[in-house]
């Protein structure tokens, strides 16, 4: 290729073959550092975690922290919800909000203790709607076994925030003799998810503008606390829980995998994947894995245990689709595997950025 | 799903494979066209599994890849100015430009939305009257009759506000311009399923005679892309050069004559140029003198695009078939889906995205910002 | 050029002269173009792109396909259990929650067939 324009050529001659020049490098937050794949790790990695290095104690980073106060251990998390829209098939982003620190708790063994509720909201939302997302969080609360003890509300000119921003934060009780952790899974564990996966993921994206279908799927989201307990009364020694919210299954387990520096081998044919899911994902060329849930949890237990942790989830509501789906292994430090169907192993990949629609 | 599922059992998988190991006496190098096909090769690891000396190369086959730098330099300008609404298919949105991607741009203020389909693109143009809504029409054949229609629909209902940049590429240019090639190592290919629901067979027919080289048209699930390759080796052990139909469930000879009509009515062909590859005559589609008002291209003046070409990565080896990502010194370092120097980078459906995505020869898989 | 899917027409209207419809996806509904295929009827598959039916599904040839692979694996056509190995719940399920199973041409979609049995 020259300067002078390009001549027509009838042969494609590789030597002579040449290549855009890279981009500079972005130096601003883009939406997929928002994504819970590997984009919103490097920005933790290199931009937020060295920065807060002098007062942060550092260590893996689990769904909650836990202090220790004058000898109890003490789960702490906070979350931010900016779904839109703010209503979905399956609920709204009030109860989403309650659910999703209920759970960041619950993924280290806590029950709720207390909760706290921040509103930032735009100019112009209804109070209509703003009673109906409080009474949600109120009632999503109430079906958790906690109560919200304190809150902020602050009011924001039109187009400073996407009608409602909810920010949550929680604090619960980690029992004796629990300790769960991101780096505490063992070659010879097993990984257990608590039910199908990507409804959350996909009844928010049937109603974005731009791609709207209909589809029979509602968010999953739940609290998952009572799941919890019932799991830890059957082995108090559970290695790892997480939920798998945004950046999907894949996300959950190549962090976990990470962190504990060991490999998984999963078993596609293993793993539950409602059919509706599975069409939509086909229909927008998405990878279920990556797709986001809200009422499920993943779980790393030690072999012996695993089936009886197994019939333990199922005998409670929020477990009934519990399933075995793989095991942990010494290979591939950090890498998770799935079964082919032509017998080969391939990786499962962790989400970049964004999810992008793609048409080929 | 009905006409998936029964596609990927893997019992029937097993049985194609041991067939092919049967049949197969000598090395033979094989293409599959479609990015869509390389990306189901790649991820269930076919290629892995099949015989020693069988070398399946992953040909240029992502429209994303291939649309023209100056193409996507022009839908960055478009897209930054204020009363535009810019309308694209969600792949488009990573691919990088000579500074920046649709993304990037977006990040900074522009309106740039994803839609499903472009007569998503049209009902934007007919809700926003006071905005002017472009659409960025890229694809290979297979998208060109919804790319069409968009453009039909606009000229019936009097749409003013709506324009298209166009970027279509043609397959049967770019299998000649490969098979041309002196280096050239194909001896058949898997062709494009989609392309040929649309377009038929029979522009393969004379390629397959005069080059002798079997050309299967074939799906996109597991064992279409097996027992495609079962059917290409069946003819290369034989020493016939015909073209099959492997996806007849969706396929037929003459392909769909109402798109290719509607096609033929909105675009005629012109030259193109592929990205990291170079210009092809007659490989693409642009619109018809009738529909020039919805050019988005003559619509804006975007100025003048300088494009800077610079010789760091292997692209066209890569699209072209003579070498591997694996081979690529700036693979899986400089070069990875978040930092892509190159085409087959960028799209999920590029070949050094797809081999990435299956972390094949990628020890760190660490995401950096920097 | 590539994402095209499979997907059943459940409903055909005449749009505004332009041939529209919904389509199908194993529970995924969406509105499609089916200008380019008029002699779709209720019932049939399409192969959809972008929100456009590209082409019909041609139910005789899926089905020669789908005989052709079996008699290589040297497989009578009747229900196969596909399920992994130590796997003791069905992984995917039909719109009704019964489990699916997959492998055999004469298995109509969903079929609610048990795999309580355990792998074969």
């Amino acid at each position: 290729m020259n300067a002078d324009g390009p001549q027509p050529t009838t042969t494609i001659d590789p030597m002579s073959l040449s290549c855009p020049v890279p981009i500079p490098e972005g130096a601003r937050v883009i939406l997929g550092h928002g994504s819970g794949g590997q984009l919103s790790g490097a920005l933790m990695r290199e931009v937020i975690a060295p920065c807060l290095a002098a007062a942060s104690p550092g260590g893996p980073l689990n769904d909650a922290a836990v202090v220790d106060v004058a000898g109890t251990r003490l789960a702490f998390t906070t979350d931010s919800f900016v779904v839109s829209p703010l209503q979905f098939p399956g609920g709204d982003i009030g109860e989403l909000a309650v659910n999703g620190t209920v759970n960041d708790l619950a993924m280290m063994g806590a029950q709720p203790l207390a909760i706290s509720l921040a509103f930032v909201i735009e100019e112009g939302l209804p109070l209509t709607e703003l009673a109906r997302i409080t009474s949600s969080a109120a009632r999503a609360a109430a079906a958790a076994g906690t109560q919200i003890v304190t809150g902020d509300t602050k009011v924001v000119g039109r187009g400073a925030a996407d009608r409602l921003f909810v920010n949550t934060a929680g604090i619960g009780v980690v029992p004796d003799g629990v300790t769960l952790a991101a780096d505490a899974a063992r070659p010879g564990d097993v990984v257990i998810v608590s039910g199908p996966i990507g409804l959350h993921g996909v009844a928010i994206m049937s109603v974005r503008e731009g791609l709207e279908f209909e589809v029979e799927i509602a968010s999953d989201t739940q609290p998952l606390n009572a799941l919890v307990a019932a799991m830890l009364a059957v082995e108090p020694g559970l290695r790892v829980l997480r939920d798998p919210t945004r950046g999907g299954l894949s996300s959950a387990l190549n962090e976990i995998a990470d962190a504990s520096g060991v490999g998984m081998a999963l078993d596609e044919t293993t793993i539950p994947i409602p059919e509706p899911v599975r069409a939509a994902c086909e229909m927008l060329g998405l990878d279920p894995f990556h797709v986001a849930n809200e009422g499920k949890l993943v779980a790393v237990v030690p072999a012996a245990s695993a089936d009886a942790v197994v019939a333990a989830m199922r005998a409670v509501p929020q477990g009934e689709g519990a399933a075995r789906i793989g095991e942990v292994v010494a290979e591939h430090p950090g890498m998770v595997t799935v079964r082919t169907i032509v017998g080969s192993e391939r990786i499962v990949d962790m989400l970049v950025g964004e999810q992008l629609p793609r048409i080929c | 799903m009905k006409y998936l599922d029964e596609y990927r059992d893997p019992v029937l998988a097993r049985a194609i494979l041991d067939e092919i190991h049967r049949i197969t006496t000598r090395p033979w190098t094989l293409m599959e066209v479609c990015g869509g096909q390389t990306h189901t090769i790649v991820k269930q690891g076919i290629d892995e599994a099949l015989p020693q000396g069988v070398r399946m190369i992953h040909g240029p086959g992502c429209p994303v890849c291939v649309t023209p730098l100056e193409q996507v330099d022009k839908a960055l300008a478009i897209a930054a100015r204020p009363d535009v609404i810019f309308t694209s298919y969600g792949d488009m949105l990573r691919v990088p430009g000579t500074s920046t991607d649709l993304l990037a741009l977006k990040a900074r203020g522009a309106d740039v939305r994803i839609v499903y389909s472009p007569l998503d693109a049209l009902k934007i143009a007919v809700d926003n009257p006071d905005r002017e809504v472009v659409f960025f029409a890229v694809g290979f054949e297979t998208t060109a009759p919804a790319n069409a229609m968009a453009v039909a629909e606009a000229a019936r209902r009097d749409i003013d506000n709506f324009s298209v940049l166009v970027s279509h590429v043609l397959v049967p240019p770019a299998m000649t311009a490969l098979l041309d090639s002196p280096t050239n190592q194909v001896q058949g290919f898997l062709a494009a399923g989609h392309v040929c629901a649309v377009m038929g067979w029979t522009e393969y027919e004379p390629i397959a005679s005069t080059y002798h080289v079997p050309i299967v048209v074939t799906g996109f699930e597991p064992l279409d892309l097996l027992e495609g390759i079962l059917m290409a080796i069946r003819q290369l052990e034989a020493g016939r050069a015909e073209v099959e139909n492997q996806y007849a469930r969706a396929v037929k000879r003459e392909g769909t004559p109402l798109a290719q009509r509607q096609i033929m009515e909105v675009f005629e062909i012109g030259d193109r140029t592929w990205r990291g590859v170079g210009p092809i005559p007659d490989s693409g589609y642009r619109l018809r003198a009738e529909y020039a008002r919805f050019d988005a291209e003559q619509r804006f003046d975007v100025g003048t695009i300088h494009t800077l070409e610079h010789p760091a990565c292997i692209a066209g080896a890569i699209l072209t078939g003579a070498k591997v990502p694996l081979d690529c010194t700036a693979y899986g370092t400089l070069c990875t889906p978040q930092k892509p120097l190159g085409a087959p980078m960028v799209s999920s459906e590029g070949t050094c995205a797809a081999f990435y995505s299956a972390a094949r020869g990628v020890d760190a898989r660490k995401v950096s910002l920097r | 050029m590539c994402l095209g899917i499979p997907g059943k027409v459940i409903e055909v209207r005449d749009d505004a002269a332009l041939l529209m419809g919904k389509v199908d996806f194993g529970g995924v509904r969406k509105e499609v173009c089916l200008a380019y295929t008029p002699e779709v009827r209720l019932g049939d598959y399409v192969i959809v792109h972008v929100g456009f039916a590209i082409s019909r599904v041609d139910e005789e040839e899926a089905l020669k396909t789908l005989e052709i692979l079996e008699q290589m694996g040297g497989l009578v056509t009747t229900e196969l259990e596909t399920m992994g190995p130590g796997m003791d719940r069905p992984a995917v399920l039909s719109d009704d929650g019964s489990p699916a199973t997959f492998g055999s041409a004469s298995a109509p979609a969903g079929a609610a067939t048990s795999a309580a049995g355990g792998p074969s």
